[in-house]
């Protein structure tokens, strides 16, 4: 596909490898197609009618498995890296190490991912939670990772003994964490460290994977296209720092919150409960900069669609870490743990929020990429608001059922009763994954007729001063 | 200029600093609190054949003669093996936890609550703990079902319990050798049964089980119903512990 770049060659103008940032959305949208597909076959098993019956390469342990790794890693972590080629050169004004070793990471990403999808379906996953991809793809994960951070932090390196960007302190943490956090996660708990000190490996890995690599990089972006696209700075550096800083210290020490009365010992468990509400505290004072980014502005909301993606991300994420504060606590773990509200709580935080953050960046670059201004504002209204409603029922519908079945469990009702207490739930839970489906099969029909369309450069231009 | 601001402390910092606090005060810490705790190999594990084992190669001759020879513990160790490789490539681990918590009457429906030096050994290697249970723990199994009840579970888990959602293994069955025959478990299939019933074998078992077997359940519509009782949970607690009913 050609990339009508109005202002030059790739990368004369910005040092934005357009052609990349566009493979990588279309790879990330592709990686999403195949997550959603996986999940809602997933979810027809609880409701006894699932699509594959029989057949082992399609089992729905297997095809759970695909479904969060491509997600995790295909989708968000796609449009990520697409994210950063875009924000990295335009924040430091210089161009990453080596376009070279950008297209060569983009294909080692996409040969990883596929190597994942098939291992897991082949019967190769790797028992560790959130980190399935086989053993033997990661090695190559690990070289990925750290060409990804080398590529990336060349520029900003460069650019200078000046004070970094809010944006690139996030960039730069989270480029570092993620290849140590991966290798902590995959390798630690696979080969030194059995049971209760491996599990107390694997929580950190979980969580890391969340606050060290997804979170950082996700904020990163934030705070780079939320002022672009206002037009206005963030409201206040000083909060920046506070919220940069605490993120920094606490989410590292949350992983065993993932393993609460378990025989981990009970100071690490004590440890990562006190730090999970230190994070919830501090996470605050992002929320409240980026509501105060707002002020005075409030309309916008209505009129860019980018911004109301963000806005809506970040509401979720507010109510994310509210929630999570809350069922950290030892008390409330009792009931909650090992039921749906845990699986309703990740999809809040990993699609509701880091999803939303993607569909607004990429609702903000695909017209600037393709060069042609969007084919149908109305299609991208239904397909903000069929995602906001799934994503709103399906966690609610999942909390739900997981203070259902938490209580029946408790109380001792036989493990027959609690099932049948949830199948309604599980119903609900499909149907609103078909809304989530629908609604982004109309944002790939819009996107694929907006690449298609005429080319009208004076409407880009237009459009992308109305922006 | 504000150091918080430079490339230099922020990569190592909160990098690498904070980053290497973390790991050592929540990963190195409870490892050196759980060190000294022995950890068994396979062998060491596979010493004692327990009965089940013995009970699968009697119940299902043929195919056990075909995929493990005689229930010694060689046998043994290697059914444990093929067993974990298998709870592993099917992530039973995604829907089935293996540890009891001392909270939420755990210990009275599954049985005693866990400790850290059961599970220093290879097949928590990595740990099988688990984050979710759409089916029940399993880590106090052993002997709770009977060898055929396993395998008939794993055949077509809705033939044994109606309301389950576990999908079906076919895949871990031998096709009939005759064709008025049945389905006979392959290796995958003896293994994840031997696997199965050795968690918790080494923990000390009640006489008799914690909770009434359910497995004659009403069919769906009458679950339903049953399962909308004014207060089920009240009635299960009573039905559950005879004569201990708040």
């Amino acid at each position: 596909m050609a990339v009508a770049d109005a202002r030059g060659k790739e990368g004369d103008f910005d040092h934005v490898l357009r052609r990349l940032v566009l493979a990588h959305i279309v790879a990330g949208l592709a990686a999403l197609l195949i997550g959603l597909l996986t999940g809602l076959a997933f979810a027809f098993q609880f409701m006894q009618s699932y699509w594959f019956p029989g057949i082992e390469w399609l089992s729905p342990g297997r095809v759970r498995m695909v479904h969060t790794n491509i997600l995790a890693y295909g989708f968000i972590a796609n449009v990520f890296l697409a994210g950063l080629h875009w924000a990295v050169p335009r924040i430091t004004g210089r161009p990453v190490l080596s376009p070279g070793l950008s297209w060569f990471i983009f294909w080692a990403w996409q040969v990883v991912l596929a190597a994942t999808g098939i291992g897991i379906l082949a019967g190769h996953a790797q028992a560790i939670e959130w980190g399935e991809t086989p053993i033997f793809v990661d090695p190559v994960v690990m070289v990925g990772l750290i060409a990804v951070a080398i590529n990336f932090l060349a520029p900003i390196v460069k650019s200078g003994r000046k004070p970094l960007y809010v944006a690139l302190w996030y960039f730069t943490a989270g480029l570092v964490w993620t290849p140590l956090i991966y290798l902590m996660g995959n390798y630690v708990p696979q080969f030194y460290l059995p049971g209760a000190s491996g599990a107390a490996v694997s929580g950190l890995f979980i969580h890391d994977l969340v606050g060290l690599f997804v979170t950082p990089l996700g904020w990163g972006l934030l705070y780079y296209f939320v002022p672009v696209i206002m037009k206005r700075p963030i409201w206040s550096h000083a909060v920046s720092l506070i919220g940069f800083w605490g993120l920094a210290f606490f989410y590292p020490l949350n992983g065993v919150h993932h393993y609460l009365w378990s025989p981990i010992p009970m100071f690490a468990q004590y440890g990562a409960v006190v730090a999970t509400i230190g994070v919830e505290i501090v996470v605050t004072t992002v929320f409240i900069n980026f509501l105060a980014t707002l002020r005075g502005q409030a309309g916008a909301l209505v009129q860019s669609l980018p911004l109301r993606w963000i806005y809506t991300g970040i509401i979720f994420y507010v109510i994310t870490c509210i929630q999570c504060a809350y069922q950290t606590l030892l008390t409330v773990q009792t009931i909650v743990h090992f039921t749906d509200w845990v699986v309703g709580h990740a999809h809040l935080v990993m699609f509701g929020v880091f999803g939303f953050w993607i569909f607004g960046i990429v609702t903000e670059l695909w017209p600037r990429l393709v060069g042609r201004p969007w084919h149908s504002v109305r299609l991208n209204r239904w397909h903000y608001w069929l995602t906001t409603v799934g994503t709103s029922f399906m966690v609610i519908d999942l909390v739900a059922a997981g203070l259902v079945q938490g209580y029946l469990w408790r109380d001792l009702a036989p493990w027959e009763a609690t099932l049948r207490a949830s199948a309604p739930f599980w119903t609900a839970r499909a149907i609103s994954g078909f809304a989530i489906l629908l609604g982004q099969i109309l944002f790939f029909v819009n996107l694929w007729l907006t690449a298609r369309s005429s080319p009208a450069p004076e409407a880009v231009s237009v459009a992308a001063a109305a922006a | 200029m504000n150091p918080l601001e430079r490339f230099g402390t922020i990569l190592l910092v909160a990098g690498l600093a904070f980053f290497g606090a973390a790991v050592a005060v929540e990963a190195w810490l409870p490892y050196q609190v759980l060190r000294g705790l022995p950890m068994q190999r396979l062998d060491e594990i596979a010493r004692q054949v327990p009965p089940e084992f013995e009970d699968l190669a009697a119940r299902y001759p043929d195919a056990f003669r075909r995929h493990f020879g005689a229930p010694t513990p060689e046998a043994y160790a290697r059914a444990l093996q093929i067993g974990i490789e298998t709870y592993r490539a099917e992530a039973c681990w995604h829907c089935h936890s293996q540890f009891v918590r001392p909270v939420s009457n755990e210990d009275r429906r599954f049985g005693a609550v866990s400790y850290p030096g059961e599970y220093q050994n290879v097949l928590q290697l990595p740990q099988m703990f688990g984050t979710r249970r759409v089916g029940p723990d399993l880590i106090r199994s052993a002997g709770k079902h009977s060898n055929d009840w396993h395998v008939a579970h794993f055949f077509e888990p809705r033939d044994v319990v109606p309301s389950s959602v576990m999908p079906s293994f076919k895949w871990f069955f031998d096709p009939p050798a005759a064709p008025d025959g049945v389905p006979q478990p392959n290796a995958r299939g003896l293994a994840i049964v031997a696997y199965v019933q050795w968690l918790g074998s080494w923990a000390e078992q009640p006489d008799a089980p914690l909770l009434p077997e359910v497995t004659a359940a009403p069919g769906p519509a009458e679950g339903a119903a049953a399962a909308m009782t004014p207060d089920p949970a009240e009635g299960a607690v009573a039905a559950a512990v005879p004569g201990e009913a708040p």
